[in-house]
């Protein structure tokens, strides 16, 4: 599949696939708080698209001596950024760039995140919100490194960091089985740099929601669809890296990591709303002296499997 | 063409955004305005080829400045930055010593009598300057690495404020260590 010259007229198909996976999350967690709250799931499966056309018609809530051009910038952040991470992540057998540092692209791209999600917070001129982007810098330190690992592993293994040959790699066996741990790894800062879950703190409602407590409109709706989108982007990512792209029987290649993906984008929503939050001060412990060694032990045996088969 | 053009309105985003650096009056937008400079240079990296060196230069410029804000917002003015506030001081030193050094480093350039090549190009020049710098001199480069780690670690023990003594007791046999903060495994 390497290789494959793409007319550049495709990427106007990637926001829509993007769109269509995130609105997918989207609708799924408004059926899981549907469920919780006792009304019929499908009217929770129906309340991202009400919650569309109520932000894009809200007026913009104004706070004095706001930032407007970094909050504004940050605003529109986390969509652009999942965006850009398209481009390098394979559909079957399309891929829109696949450059030579595909991987490192990605990785740069989930630093972007940084700046994203505490200039949102910054923008504001509001005590909650920055204390929101402070908290996302604080977990940020904690699930960067681990992460940064679980990237690399998978490249070691396939001796390349072009995403279609990591995927190519996998034709005998997907990495998740002999790479776990920095599967694991990666799927938890999946979570983290979309601020969703357990690591969703620094939008948590114990400080007036955080990054997003004066973000409303059109604003609020692009954060909200980047988060969404941001979790869309990981997953199929992660079908890349660990699961093996678009291999499977029968159905055809991108068939397959389309629904890889939608498996995964569940998977994250669902067990999301199971685990309780998870403090950034706490967190920077755990993830320093048990993930990141951790991760690091994954890529050493990994590194050993593939010194020894040579 | 397109590449020149590209490359120009790199160079002048990477130029006239270090220029706002200095222009605004925030901390915020002082430090994101160095990360688009930096971010444009890394793409202008990208386009020589050197697809590693500009996307982590992207990366780690980015992640930088993220933190880097941080700091900057805590430590400088009296106000810790959350007002507007001036990003120069002493102005007059500044231009002078500016002014010195363009002026050295542009008679440098244009004054030395640069060698021309002697010989020919080698085909992969990253092996041969990996050669040059390390083939004769792996052994210099072998040791200097552990001692380079070795500084590292002991700068850090004589800085560090709270070792382990101070942490798990005289004897190291406190069950849960004695922190100002509790961090997730301390109970």
């Amino acid at each position: 599949m390497t290789g494959a010259v793409m007319n550049p007229a495709w990427a106007l198909l990637a926001p829509v696939v993007l769109g269509v996976l995130a609105l997918a999350g989207a609708a799924l967690n408004g059926v899981f708080v549907a469920r919780a709250e006792g009304r019929p799931a499908l009217s929770g499966a129906a309340r991202p698209v009400l919650e569309v056309m109520r932000l894009m018609r809200q007026r913009r809530r104004v706070t004095v001596a706001a930032d407007r051009l970094l909050w504004r910038i940050g605003g529109m952040a986390l969509l652009v950024i999942a965006l850009l991470k398209t481009a390098v992540i394979p559909l079957g057998p399309w891929i829109l760039a696949d450059i030579s540092v595909g991987i490192v692209w990605f990785n740069a791209m989930d630093v972007m995140v940084w700046a994203g999600m505490w200039l949102i917070g910054w923008g504001a001129n509001s005590a909650h919100a920055l204390a929101g982007g402070y908290r996302f810098l604080a977990q940020a330190v904690s699930y960067e490194l681990p992460l940064m690992f679980a990237l690399v592993t998978p490249a070691v293994a396939a001796h390349s960091l072009r995403v279609s040959e990591v995927v190519d790699a996998q034709q005998d066996l997907w990495f998740v089985v002999w790479m776990p741990v920095a599967f694991l790894v990666f799927c938890g800062s999946v979570l983290a740099f979309s601020a969703w879950g357990p690591f969703a703190t620094a939008a948590g409602a114990d400080i007036a929601g955080g990054i997003l407590t004066e973000v409303s409109g059109v604003d609020r709706l692009l954060i909200m669809a980047g988060r969404y989108a941001l979790l869309a982007t990981g997953a199929a990512f992660a079908v890349a890296l660990f699961l093996g792209g678009g291999s499977g029987p029968l159905l055809p290649d991108w068939l397959w990591t389309i629904v890889k993906t939608l498996v995964l984008l569940a998977g994250f929503i669902a067990v999301s709303r199971r685990l309780s939050a998870i403090r950034p001060d706490r967190l920077a412990e755990v993830a320093w002296i048990v993930v990141l060694p951790l991760a690091l032990l994954q890529t050493l045996v990994v590194s050993i499997i593939v010194a020894v088969r040579g | 063409m397109l590449s020149i053009i590209v490359f120009s309105a790199l160079a002048i985003i990477a130029v006239a955004s270090g220029i706002a650096v200095f222009r605004v009056d925030s901390m915020a937008r002082a430090t994101y305005a160095l990360a688009v400079s930096f971010v444009a240079v890394g793409v202008m990296l990208v386009m020589f080829d050197l697809d590693y060196i500009g996307v982590i230069t992207i990366l780690m410029m980015v992640m930088e400045m993220a933190i880097m804000a941080i700091y900057m917002i805590m430590f400088m003015g009296m106000n810790p930055a959350l007002m507007p506030m001036s990003m120069v001081h002493n102005n007059r030193w500044s231009a002078i010593l500016a002014t010195g050094i363009f002026l050295l480093l542009a008679a440098g350039a244009l004054l030395v009598p640069w060698p021309a090549r002697s010989g020919t190009a080698a085909p992969d020049l990253t092996v041969a300057v990996g050669e040059a710098l390390m083939g004769s001199k792996m052994l210099v480069m072998l040791t200097v690495s552990p001692i380079l780690f070795a500084t590292i670690v002991a700068a850090l023990v004589l800085a560090n404020p709270r070792g382990r003594y101070d942490r798990w007791g005289d004897n190291l046999k406190r069950v849960c260590p004695d922190d100002p903060q509790q961090g997730g495994l301390g109970k």
